[in-house]
């Protein structure tokens, strides 16, 4: 199996090659079109500012690659957002696979002690898809993140942190979660294998 | 609902984790990425590794530890320690390490926190703050608690969250490693006064320590290393604990 993770400007990509690497995989962290289009799966992770980051895609033509992939994609955290249609972070045109929305949390810390990021583990609930097998029980999962996704027709999954948001997305062949499998312990590693298994 | 935040904390010299009590006196405890595979297998919800001795020595944080850990441990983790310029948080970062622990440095030159939230992104930049409660003012120190410094503690948290810190890891030096409660007061002042996460550090000796930071003291987080090292506590027992005492936790 073919495993491509996108590389492109963001942070913390080897963790989700490791990851993967606990799970038997070998996985190739590239940017070259022609090895992301034949890989059998790939993976487009991400942490970083959406604006500069679409903004490094579009001059890499990878907004136009990604967009056109017909295997198994998994975005993870920023690029969950960047694969919606506009995020506020920047006032960002993303990638337009997702028609939901990106918005930044309002801080209400002073009523109900929320905090921007939120930083930590949260439960998914409402899973759909084979990315979350039965085994998965409203598990806890690890995000970081100030910008959220709305709920939409694509969600297959929520979590509420200030409100009820996307934890993870789905569209044809577009997989996409807020959390970071890859950092959320034994959940995250059957959630990733779950997607190399589609 | 977001879980609170259990962290042990591995402070490392010369590759082995150590805990000293006071910031002097240290002691030996064991392999950081042996043990800190087995606190994540236990349940811990994050990992701080910090080299107690970098900032003096002015040693470089060893990269090469950084990927053995990230290779091996699926949990977030944190790293510190001498980090000082923007290079070697990018060796760092690209050694798999999730969030960067500042310190000195940023308290001798704070734009250092504006350029690593700029380069990396907030939720890489978490900065560690000792401070010394004396005459009823928080003054912060440097260089693992050796050198007093002119800034007071919630002044200067105000002006890391400011210039984009994502996290604020609080310790306090009159209570660390006496294991008679943590500084709930000052962390709960520090809380309230942020909108970034508090990790509360330094004084936890029991279960109910925790409890008490989690709830008077507001922390998002706890953290602790020589209960856990010397296995006074069990971390499946303080999580269960917390959870029958209506804190929110990752079980």
């Amino acid at each position: 199996m073919n495993i491509a993770i996108i590389k492109y400007n963001a942070g913390n990509i080897r963790s989700v090659e490791f990851a993967l690497q606990r799970l038997g995989i070998q996985a190739e962290i590239t940017a070259d079109p022609e090895r992301i289009k034949s890989a059998d799966k790939v993976i487009f992770p991400g942490v970083g500012e959406a604006f500069n980051t679409m903004k490094y895609l579009r001059e890499h033509k990878l907004d136009e690659l990604i967009v056109s992939l017909k295997q198994p994609v998994l975005g993870i955290c920023l690029g969950l957002q960047l694969m919606c249609r506009h995020s506020e972070e920047g006032d960002t045109e993303c990638l337009g696979i997702f028609d939901e929305e990106v918005k930044r949390f309002i801080n209400v810390r002073e009523e109900n002690g929320y905090k921007v990021p939120q930083m930590g583990w949260n439960t998914i609930s409402g899973l759909q898809t084979m990315l979350f097998d039965a085994s998965l029980d409203n598990p806890y999962v690890y995000f970081v993140h100030s910008y959220y996704a709305t709920i939409g027709s694509h969600t297959i999954a929520t979590t509420q942190y200030t409100q009820s948001f996307s934890a993870a997305l789905h569209k044809n062949n577009f997989y996409a979660t807020q959390f970071h499998p890859e950092k959320s312990g034994p959940v995250g590693a059957q959630i990733l294998k779950n997607f190399i298994e589609l | 609902m977001l879980a609170k935040r259990i962290i042990p904390c591995l402070d490392i010299k010369d590759g082995q984790t150590v805990k000293g009590v006071n910031f002097l006196d240290i002691k030996n405890v064991g392999d950081p990425v042996e043990l800190g595979a087995l606190y994540a297998q236990q349940g811990a919800d994050e990992l701080v590794f910090l080299d107690i001795t970098a900032s003096h020595e002015k040693r470089k944080t060893l990269v090469e530890l950084v990927q053995r850990i990230a290779r091996h441990i699926n949990i977030p983790f944190t790293v510190g320690g001498g980090v000082s310029e923007l290079a070697d948080a990018d060796a760092l970062l690209a050694a798999g390490c999730d969030k960067l622990s500042i310190n000195s440095a940023v308290v001798r030159n704070p734009k250092l926190i504006d350029q690593m939230a700029n380069g990396f992104g907030s939720q890489f930049v978490v900065v560690a703050i000792d401070a010394k409660l004396d005459c009823g003012k928080w003054t912060v120190f440097v260089n693992g608690g050796r050198i007093a410094t002119d800034k007071e503690l919630f002044t200067w948290a105000k002006e890391a969250e400011s210039r984009g810190a994502g996290e604020i890891l609080f310790t306090s030096m009159n209570h660390d490693g006496v294991k008679t409660g943590f500084a709930c007061e000052a962390i709960a002042q520090l809380s309230e006064s942020l909108s970034i996460p508090v990790i509360a550090s330094g004084g936890a000796g029991s279960m109910e320590h925790f409890k008490d930071v989690f709830t008077y003291g507001k922390a998002d987080a706890g953290l602790a290393a020589s209960i856990f090292h010397f296995k006074e506590i069990a971390i499946p027992d303080l999580k269960k604990y917390l959870a029958d005492q209506g804190i929110t936790m990752r079980i």
